[in-house]
Parts: structure tokens; sequence; C-alpha cells
């Protein structure tokens, strides 16, 4: 008997073995942690539970029965983060090269399954060198079954993917369906073609860094939603990031306790906004100053940063913020902030987080470039993301709100629950001037007159109360009073039902 | 009698007279510029009067702007502060010409005060030791030789038309004193066209060190000790304290008596200041009397029990002194740090914007300590280009020098200014140097202990443990907050562990936290343990704690796998882990900073509207280089780090695209 008991401990073994020392060596040699490691950061200690350890690959072409490692190159199971369930696939580039086969891409497929059913996150860390070409089509319908479990769980659970490695050809539209990519700094990248068919092809000449490393997904492509330092930063950040996710659509945003009284004023608010309407401020210090404890988890930092997307704590529940910031192009709306805001807005809605939209915008983006690359389709994702979305919406304008950006951005007429505006709130169809040269262009040659008339159109127009009366603004707030108003507002709505009409699914300008 | 004053000034200073005049029942008149409109000031006053532009010289100093403010509010009484007009005789004249009393010494003071040959010759005649110097021409070399032999080695040679040390020598020696004075010669020739030449004492181990003192309209006038001033920065004082740790009871009484001749031999009536150098043998020497209140004033208010601004209304009222010579006793020490708006780290350069942050330490008078904080900016507060960089005063009391300076530690950690740069590592690691704890410093006591500048501090190891033990202890709680957290599996929940390793400033403590429900007990690899005691929570920015018995405040912010912490003028990343974590963090590789382009690349289309510097430009690390105008929003770009501008490519008005290179540097 306790040689049975031991030959398992020794089978065990030799699937913790992975690749074998050598190989884990190396890995470490390239600043990178093995799948295990890897795991075993994520997960709470010892919570790890493993699924179909000692699958091994069944091709035998190329000679490859005579290589049959336990695990296949992927280590697949659950485990808790904080004490919560989630489901965790680790590629394992020590054997054969974290390649994915027909039974790598099953394990993959069976903790994709039971994270569905049981309702909890998936995240995966990809460190792969791509298909496993000795299994041919095999390889490919792998994938495939990822990718069709990726679209299904979409909206179902949150799918994370963590870029720890290589991550090239079909490989990358496994993350790319999912809900987050966070890339590592200097030891990963994603692509479709690699810099050598680049070459071939285009007579381009690129490093795989520069092709797609985590600085060009994080800044340049909007691929990746974050990029960390190394291994051990990138997987607490995700722990972190968890802490704020639900664990599926079927329940709702976590909580926990907080520190922080919910109505802590902040009197520095009240001078944030600057005496010059042309000065910019940065908005992230208003987020900073609503949230829990000062703690705001950024989505997209790098990319289109006139639009600041990411989640904060009130009253120790999940709150998804979308803000225009002043800093970057005056926070225009543009093709990239519209994008990037949109699908962050569709993330929450998804999962029940609640959205406050911070508005400080003055128009979309002039221009032959913006309207060459389909500004129009691209702004419409936002207006429609904010429109669909049922989650509870509160919003409040800091200044700016003109023209068209002021309907995008959750107005009133979107649906929105709680519309504040700040006194120094301008809700107009655009600023002074531009409208006074346009209403009185007869005008134009008299300074004087278009001075008074742009005074008398400010004095009518650049402020909140017009569109107040109208019941667009629900009321007009005090700036050091924000965190209170809104928390008691998401406060009111946590028992909010709305939904829209029935469709198979709707036909968002992609 | 005074029954409404207006205070022809701004910032703390404003904000302190306002204070006293409250206490007094006088009502309080504030002037503004533009620049000043939400400042602390305006605020506090009963009454306000907007006067002119930011630039001073257009609003602040202007002897018009303010007179009219003072016809317009009906004040019947001034207070200058320091600065602007407190020491414009023209202004006191202005004041006196409309029957408005000024709180400050008659003009003839100030005007005999004002030149600095003149009130070198009252306060000789007055009696007052001056530095020992000959001011006539100097024919040749071998009377210059003479005349150093009578003032006594060491001596400095200088050109009268001198300044930034061109044209000066120093003599030990008959020799050096013949070759000092024809090359100062020479030298001031060629770069002066002014081959005058002057010899004085040279003072060696300079102090400065200040005589308070106060005088009434009935020829009164007594001394409240002195201050020492030592610590400056290009003649900028930084820190002060009294009494100061050099003078014995024999010398403060000779300064004293000296300061008072000079006082009454100008007829002076109010607060003023006589300041002295001071060398290794306690040799005192006259160097100017400011006729006015001193910014430093708060310091010889906590040893003296005294409030300065109220005397000097008192005194400009007409009343007699009530405090005599021998009434004046003094109790304890106290220290003054001047908080400035200049980054430390970059040279001290300006710093300004908004103050996202400022909480300073918790004001207490008590019989064993004191801590108060005269400031004029507030949370939300703007910190303009237009005015001096200091934004407050940080002073404690205490009976002894080293408590308060204890006292001042402490202060400095729980002092909390965000958005802009500001002194307060600096200000740390001055109270943190052996030098000044022994009291052992000049004037030099800046250029020579950071000759290279400031880059921080290095804690030593018991310092960096302690930080340790808290941040260990900290990590704790919020870990297990974490764990708190809906929706967990019930029964299988996240334990959190008693095992960390902390990693902060090259060191590494494994340690075991063992907690209990009013602390925790961390104990290191060596057997030593800790307490640590506090109620810190998660997301509080300040951890005043107890460790090992004895107060610990922390500054700190988050980073992953652990926390920024600010303290004692060190800045550090302590890191957290588990010890499977910092077994792997150990294979993380070592990263250097990013190489930053040697190009400043435009961040988004635009067009330049101001180009801040010229081709040949040394830049500091943050300094504005351009202002690039972008839908309507103007965009100052700074320089990364310090360099070299080589090229420019645009100029003011140029349209120019995203990356397009604006300007080179090496």
């Amino acid at each position: 008997m306790k040689d049975i008991l031991q030959e398992l401990e020794d089978r065990r073994e030799q699937a913790r073995a992975g690749g074998g020392q050598k190989r884990i060596d190396s890995q470490h040699a390239k600043g990178k942690l093995t799948a295990r490691e890897r795991i075993e950061l994520l997960l709470d200690e010892g919570s790890f539970e493993e699924f179909d350890m000692f699958v091994a690959h069944r091709c035998t072409e190329f000679g490859m029965q005579e290589n049959r490692p336990y695990g296949d190159g992927v280590v697949t199971g659950w485990g808790t983060i904080n004490g919560r369930m989630v489901y965790v696939f680790s590629q394992d580039f020590t054997v054969f090269g974290g390649s994915l086969s027909e039974t790598h891409a099953q394990k993959i497929c069976k903790i994709m399954d039971m994270a569905m059913q049981n309702g909890a996150p998936v995240i995966g860390i990809n460190d792969s060198g791509g298909a496993r070409i000795q299994e041919g089509v095999a390889s490919l319908a792998g994938y495939a079954e990822v990718f069709q479990r990726n679209i299904e769980a979409s909206g179902v659970i949150p799918q994370i993917s963590v870029i720890m490695g290589p991550c090239a050809g079909g490989a990358v539209y496994s993350p790319a369906m999912t809900d987050f990519i966070f890339m590592v700094k200097d030891s990963s990248y994603m692509f479709v073609t690699g810099p050598d068919v680049v070459k071939t092809v285009t007579n381009e000449v690129v490093t795989a860094e520069e092709l797609g490393g985590a600085i060009t997904h994080t800044k340049k492509s909007s691929v990746a939603d974050g990029a960390f330092e190394n291994d051990v930063e990138a997987l607490t950040e995700v722990r972190r990031l968890v802490d704020f996710l639900p664990l599926s659509n079927r329940e709702k945003a976590p909580v926990r306790p907080f520190f922080d009284a919910p109505d802590r004023v902040e009197n520095s608010l009240d001078t944030l906004i600057p005496e010059n309407a042309n000065t910019p401020y940065d908005m992230k210090e208003l987020i900073n100053k609503i949230a829990d404890e000062g703690d705001f988890y950024e989505i997209q930092a790098e990319y289109a940063k006139n639009m600041i997307t990411g989640f904060i704590r009130l009253e120790g529940q999940t709150v998804g913020v979308v803000a225009n910031q002043p800093m970057i192009l005056a926070g225009c709306l543009d093709i990239d902030s519209s994008r990037k805001a949109a699908r962050f807005v569709r993330f929450c809605d998804c999962f029940e987080i609640p959205i406050l939209t911070l508005v400080d915008v003055p128009g979309f983006l002039p221009g032959t470039s913006q309207e060459y690359n389909g500004v129009i389709k691209h702004g419409a994702k936002l207006l429609f993301a904010y429109g669909e979305a049922t989650v509870p919406k509160v919003t409040v304008i800091t200044r700016k709100a003109y023209g068209g950006a002021y309907d995008v951005m959750a107005s009133k007429h979107l649906r929105s629950d709680f519309n504040y505006a700040w006194p120094t709130a301008e809700i107009a169809v655009m600023g002074a001037k531009g409208a006074t040269e346009i209403l009185y262009r007869s005008e134009l040659g008299d300074p004087a007159k278009i001075a008074e008339r742009t005074k008398n159109y400010e004095d009518r127009f650049a402020n909140p109360f017009v569109a107040a009366e109208r019941g667009f603004i629900d009321e007009v707030i005090m700036p050091h009073s924000t965190r209170r108003r809104v928390s008691r507002a998401f406060a009111s709505l946590r028992n909010k039902k709305r939904s829209m009409p029935w469709k198979k699914h709707d036909n968002i300008p992609l | 009698m005074i029954d409404k004053i207006l205070i022809a000034n701004r910032g703390e200073i404003a904000c302190r007279v306002i204070k006293t005049a409250r206490k007094m029942g006088i009502k309080t008149v504030a002037i503004y510029s533009d620049a000043d409109k939400n400042a602390l000031h305006v605020k506090m006053a009963d009454e306000s009067v907007h006067i002119g532009p930011p630039p001073a010289n257009q609003s602040y100093i202007v002897i018009d702007k303010v007179m009219d403010a003072i016809r317009q509010t009906g004040a019947n009484g001034v207070h200058p502060g320091y600065g602007f007009l407190s020491e414009n005789s023209k202004f006191a004249e202005a004041l006196e010409a409309e029957g408005v009393l000024f709180v400050g010494p008659p003009k003839g003071a100030i005007e005999a005060m004002g030149d600095k040959i003149t009130s070198k010759k009252i306060a000789q005649e007055a009696g007052v030791s001056t530095v020992p110097g000959y001011m006539g021409l100097i024919a040749d070399a071998e009377e210059a030789v003479k005349i150093s032999n009578d003032i006594g080695y060491p001596v400095m040679i200088k050109a009268s038309a001198g300044g930034g040390g061109k044209g000066m020598r120093i003599a030990w020696n008959d020799t050096e004193a013949r070759e000092g004075f024809e090359s100062s010669k020479n030298e001031a020739a060629n770069s002066f066209g002014d081959d005058r030449i002057f010899i004085e004492k040279f003072v060696t181990q300079p102090r400065h060190i200040e005589i308070q003192v106060l005088a009434d309209k009935h020829g009164n006038c007594i001394y409240l000790g002195e201050r020492e001033c030592s610590i400056q920065r290009r003649n900028q004082k930084v820190i002060e304290e009294a009494p100061s740790p050099f003078l014995d009871e024999a010398t403060r009484k000779a300064m004293g008596e000296q300061a008072c001749a000079l006082a009454k031999a100008v007829g002076y009536a109010s607060a003023g200041t006589v300041e002295f150098i001071v060398d290794g043998q306690r040799n005192f020497y006259f160097l100017e009397m400011n006729t006015r209140l001193q910014v430093e004033h708060p310091v010889t208010e906590l040893i003296t029990g005294v409030d300065l601004v109220e005397q000097m209304i008192r005194v400009a009222n007409g009343e007699e002194l009530s405090i005599k010579q021998e009434d004046v006793k003094l109790n304890g020490w106290a220290m003054e740090s001047r908080l400035y708006a200049e980054d430390p780290y970059r040279n001290f350069l300006p710093s300004i914007g908004r103050l996202t942050r400022y909480r300073p330490p918790v004001e207490v008078a008590e019989d064993t300590r004191a801590v108060r904080n005269d400031t004029g900016v507030f949370e939300g507060g703007e910190i303009s280009m237009y005015y001096d960089p200091m934004i407050a005063k940080l002073c404690t009391w205490a009976p002894t020098r080293l408590e308060a300076i204890e006292e001042m530690r402490n202060a400095l950690d729980s002092f909390e200014v965000e958005g802009i740069g500001h002194n307060l590592p600096f200000l740390s690691a001055v109270m943190d140097h052996k030098k000044f704890v022994d009291g052992d410093m000049t004037t030099a006591f800046i250029a020579e202990e950071y000759p290279e500048g400031f880059a921080g501090v290095d804690l030593p190891e018991p310092a960096l443990r302690r930080i340790a033990a808290a941040c260990a202890a900290m990590n704790r709680v919020a870990e297990i907050r974490r764990t708190r957290i809906s929706g967990t599996m019930d029964n299988h929940e996240r334990k959190v562990g008693d095992d960390w390793v902390v990693r902060l400033g090259g060191a590494e403590f494994p340690v075991t936290i063992a907690a209990d429900p009013k602390g925790s007990d961390v104990s290191f690899a060596d057997g030593t343990v800790l307490r640590v005691e506090s109620d810190w929570t998660p997301g509080d920015q300040l951890a005043n704690l107890m460790v090992g018995g004895t107060p610990l405040v922390l500054k700190t912010g988050k980073i992953t796998n652990g926390f920024r912490i600010r303290s004692r003028g060190a800045d550090l990343k302590v890191h957290v882990y588990t010890p499977r974590q910092a077994e792997m963090a150990l294979l993380m590789p070592e990263k250097l900073p990013p190489d930053t382009s040697k190009m400043l690349l435009c961040p988004m289309p635009g067009v330049v509207v101001k180009m801040n510097v010229a081709v040949g430009d040394e830049v500091q690390e943050g300094q504005a280089l351009c202002t690039i105008e972008a839908m309507k929003m103007e965009n100052i770009l700074r320089a990364e780090k310090k360099a070299v501008v080589t090229k420019i490519n645009a100029g003011a008005g140029d349209s120019l695209a995203v990356d397009e290179v604006i300007m080179e540097f090496e």
C-alpha cells in the first residue's frame, strides 16, 4: 500500500518538475517565473487545486510519442484570491515551449467550462510559443475550442489574460476576446505575425519589443490594459483587480469593509476648477478625493489619456469611473478615447458595476484624421454603450459639457439616474465665442459688439442652471460635498432594476 | 487708538497679524492682488480690497493703491508685515500725512538704518561693535599691509565696486595681504573699471545671531534675547532658533545692551532686529538693523511669551511698554523651520502649482511642548510664481534644545504637502544632522554639508528596522481587510500568515508578527522584538505609530506589494512580501530607469504659445520649456531631466503635429 501512495507522490513530483531544472533555470534567467510559481503568487497560499496534472499529449508524429511529459505544457485548476474562487490556467514554457496541443487546449477548455458553470472568473497566464506544429490542425482546432469558450464566457464571467512571455499568431485571439489583458514589460510580447514575417512581407525591420511589447500595446495599440514591471508585481496587481470584480454576471460587485467616511468633505475641491476656463486641471485629483481611501485602479492608463477609466470603491462597493481629463487634449472626445471608454462602460454593464461619469468635455476633436478614420462610428460606440447600460449611472459635470459630447457623456437623456453639476459647469451647445460668431456673423467686423454678445451669451448659457431649469441636471451640488452626494446617489440605486427591450443582441456600431 | 487695521501684506504674515488684531478686538482689512483673490489672508480678514494685478510692483508695493484702500475702508492703522512696504520711509510718510498710524518705527529710524554706510556709522557712534575695517583710499600694497596689521589678521581685501566674489581676497599674513591687494586691484580694475579697494576684518566661523528689540515712544527699550539664523542657503534663512546654542549670558547681555543703545540712538519705537555676525571666539559685529517685524519672530515669542505684533500695535498707539528688561526671561527653546515651495531634489528650483494636499501638524501649546504653524496657504490653494516661495513657518518649543529638535522632527514628519515640490525632506535632514544637533554651525553650514545639493537621506539600520516593523504591521492590517471581502467561499477563507519579509533601502528583514487586539509584536531574525501599536487603517496617509515604545510618524502611500514611506527626510519604497513572494522577487531582473530621450516631442497637435528657453540654456528637471496651446488649452511642457538646450526647432506661433521635435538637448 505504501508503495502505491509513494507512486502518486513520485508521479506528482514528476509533473511538478515540468520541463526539468535546466529549463526552469533558463526561465528564471530570463526574469520569468515558472507556470507553477506564477499560480502560487496569483492565488491565496495553499489554495490551488489542480486539474489534469497527468494529462499527456497523444501525438505520434515526428517521434513525439517518445516524449510525453505530464501536464502537457499547461497547469490548470482553481483556487482563491482573498477567499474568492477563480479558475486559472498557466502555460508552462519549459514544456514544449508552452505550445498548444489538442490536450493542452482540452485542459484549458475544461476549467473554462467549470468556471462558466460555477460562476467564477478565469485568469489565463500566457507564455507559449504558439501552436504545437507537430499536431497540425488538431492544435488549430484546440485554439478554436478555446476561442468559442472565450466568446460564450464573455459577459458571463470576468476573463483576465496575463501575458508573461510570447503570445503570437492565432494564440493572440484568445486574450483578445477576454475582458482585460495585462503584460509584463520587457518579457512579454503579442503579435499576429512576428518580426521575421514582417520583414519578408513588407521589408519592415522591427524588433519583437517594438512590434508587440508591453509599451506598444499599452500606448499605441490599446490591445493591453496595463503593463507591469515584472511577474511578481503583475500577479499582485491582478489580485488587486479581482478584488474589484464580481465573480460572475449572477452576482453584484463585491463589497469589503472600508475606512473612509462616506460624508467626508473635501474643501479643496471648491478650488479645483481654475479661474481661467482654458486652464487645465487634473481630473484624477477629483477621482482620488471621491474614492474610498483614494484607491483607484486605472485601466488603460497609458492610452487615450484624454479619457480616464478605472475602478474605485464607494462605501466599499466597486464603481467604474469614466472621466474626461482636461490635462490632455482639453479632455475632448476622439476616436481613441471613445473606444476606450465604450469598452469600459460595456464591461461595467455586463457585470452590474455602477458607473460614475465625470464630465469636462469641450466637444469632439476636429480634423481630417478623425473624420477619415471614422470618428462618427467610434464616437457612436460610447453613445451606444452609455445608452444601453442599465446599471446605476451617476454623472457629475464639473466644467464644460458642450455640444454632442454633452449628450454622449452619460447625459440625463441616456437614462442616467443622477445628473449632478458643479456651479462651475457650463452646459451649452458650444463655447461662448464660437456660438456668438455663428449667431452674429454679420457683426463680426465690430469687435466691441462681438465682445458684448459673447459676454451676454456667457451670462445666459455658461452655467448649469439653464439645464437645471429643464431637469436635465437633477441638482447643482457643491464640489466639496461630491463624495457624499455621489455615495448617497449610488446607495439609493442599490436595488435599481431596468432592462432593455428583448432582442437577440444589439448591433453596436463596431 | 487703532480700531481698524489694514495689513499691507499677504501670505502667512498677513494671517499672523490678523490673528493678533482679532484677539485685541481690532477690525482687520486685507489687500490682495488678482493672484490672491482666494488667498487665506483675504478669507481671514473682516474686509478686503483688491489692489491690482499679480506682480507686487503693480499692487502690494504701490503706495497710492494701498493709500486708496486705507481711505476706502477707513482703516486708521497699518501693519506692513515684512518685505513690501515695511521699510519704506515714503510709505510711513504718506501714512503720517493722512493721519493713519504706522505700526512700525518712525520714518527717521527707517531712513537711518536703511543705508548700510550710514547705519554702520551711527552704530559705531552709539558704541556698537562693528567689523573693524578701513574705508578710506589705500594707496599701495605697503599701506594695505599696515592697515591689515592694525585690524589684525585674517582680513578681507575687497573691491569697493565688487560683488559675486570678484576682486575679493582673504589674507592671513603680510605676504598674502600684499599679493591680495595687488590682485584685487587688478581684478577690480578689469571687472568693474573701478580699482578702489578697502580692507576689513575677516570673520572666521561666522554665525548669524540677531537681537530682538522692542522700544516705545517714551524712550524705553528692551531686548528680548537673540535668535540664531546661521542655517542659510544663499543668504536665505532656512532654520532659526532661540536662544542661540552658542551665546553665553555675558555675550547675550552685551549684544542686547548695544542693540538697545542703537535703537535709542535713532529714536526707535516698535519691534526691531539688530543683526550681528559672531565669530568663533564670540566676538560680535554689527551687520544691520531691520526696522520691521522679522520672519523668524515666532521663536522669540515662544521663549519670551511676548506677542510681538500686539506690542507693536500698543507702541503705535502710544502706550508705554509694560515689560521691563528684568521681566524678560528666556524660557526653554524654540525652533523654526521655513517651509519653502522649492524642490530640494531639483536644486531647490521654485515649484508652483496647486496644493492638492496640505495638512500641517496639529498645533499644541502645553507646558512641556508646543507646535505652532504660521501659514498663508490652504489645501486646494495655488502657489503662484509672483511671490516669495515661503509657504509656512513651522515652530516647535520645548524646555531644552534637544527636545525642541525632537518635537520638530516629529512635526516635520507629520506635515503633509502634495502637489508642489517642497523642502520638508531637507528640513528633516538638517534636524538629524549631527553638527546641527551639536549646535556646531556657521552660516556656511548648508554650502559645506551639502556641496552637491540634496539627494535625500539614507537612514541608518535601526531607523530602517523601525520602519520595517511598522510596515509589516500595517501591511498585515491591510491584508486582513482584503480577506473580509464579500463572496468568499465559506470555510475556505484566506488565512493571513504571520511571516513576512520586509525589504527597504537595500536592507532585508524577515519578521514574524504576533498580533493581539492592541498591537503587534514584530520579531526579527536576530531575536529582537519591536512592539508596534497604532490606530492606522488602510488609506490613512499619515501613520502615527508607537514602535518599541517611542513615536514614529510615517507619511505613507501605496505601491505594489508595499508602501512608499517618507520619514525623516528619506523617501523609501518598502516592500512587504510573504516569504514565497520574497523568494520570487529576488528572481526578478533589476531594471535600469528608462533612458529619457534627448528630445522634446510635441505630445499633441497644437500651436506654440511661448518658448521659455533658448539654445545654450541649462534647464533643470521640471523646468518649463515651452507652452503649447491645443484645444484652446495651454499645456506647459517641462524638462524631464537636467540638460542643455542644443537646438530649438519651433517658435511662438508655430503649428506642430504630434511627436514633432520641438527641441533637442545634450
